[in-house]
């Protein structure tokens, strides 16, 4: 390999390796913030859809949230106007769906059984192979 | 899971992969953005399949907010990834593009994922503090 593929591989990495970092914190953080508001639907159906709204909005576990979420986002603009479509989107889907389900298990304690540890590596996977 | 829940888990599952497939139609023509120059980021917005592609976004994100506020993050994940294969399926029929053996064989995999989530319970119940107190002391 020389030096300036190696270069190349390393930059990708690395903006892969954003994309998923800030999309994981994005999505746990989302998440936690809608578990602990609760049944949007019922907020809904008790306050309407403006007292839906500022319920979320109110959150600030959301707004920490949308903020990686858009750090996620601008990373993912930057990497596909220097990397290819096909190597940065697959890598970096198939890898949060790992990194979100570990992270799911510790930090939302969710049941990440067997079933779902499965469909995981499934996906993750096939959104690889989607791409090929 | 209601009918109508697995109808916003569609509508996540399809505006996601819509929307990313405009953004990076948008950014193929805005084409490559310096790190000294990140303020064209912004100008990329006036491109229309940018534009487009946020909407559809901002849908999907909607959507997803409620899905996260009945279902589990490691539940609806896997269940929208089926969105993928609507992508590619609509590519080969609707278009009439080629796909190649292992992209069927991705689409397998995907829809054997969703298969293997849906089939299990959608939320874990997680006592809220107090809750966990007083069995605690029961």
């Amino acid at each position: 390999m020389n030096p300036l593929s190696f270069h190349h591989a390393w930059a990708d990495a690395a903006m892969i390796g954003a994309i998923v970092v800030f999309a994981t914190i994005g999505d746990v953080m989302i998440a936690s913030a809608m578990r602990a508001i609760g049944d949007l639907d019922e907020i809904k159906a008790r306050r309407g859809l403006f007292g839906a709204i500022l319920a979320v909005l109110g959150s600030s576990r959301f707004l920490f949230g949308v903020f990686f979420m858009a750090l996620s986002f601008f990373s993912l603009l930057f990497a596909l106007s220097h990397a290819d479509l096909s190597l940065v989107a697959p890598a970096s889907a198939s890898l949060t769906f790992v990194t979100n389900a570990i992270a799911a298990k510790f930090f939302l304690h969710e049941n990440v059984d067997r079933r779902r540890w499965i469909a995981a590596v499934l996906v993750c996977a096939g959104v690889t192979l989607m791409a090929l | 899971m209601t009918f109508r829940r697995w109808l916003v888990l569609g509508v996540v599952a399809v505006t996601a992969p819509l929307g990313d497939t405009l953004l990076s139609m948008g950014m193929t023509r805005v084409g490559p953005v310096s790190l000294h120059h990140l303020s064209s980021l912004i100008y990329a917005l006036k491109t229309p399949q940018i534009l487009l592609g946020i909407v559809l976004l901002i849908g999907f994100f909607s959507s997803y907010l409620a899905s996260l506020s009945w279902a589990d993050l490691t539940f609806v994940l896997p269940a929208s990834s089926i969105g993928n294969v609507i992508v590619a399926l609509l590519a080969r029929f609707w278009k009439h593009e080629h796909i190649s053996p292992m992209r069927w064989l991705g689409i397998l995999l995907i829809t054997a994922a969703v298969g293997f989530v849906a089939r299990g319970p959608s939320y874990t119940e997680i006592p809220k503090p107090h809750e966990a107190l007083e069995a605690e002391t029961r």
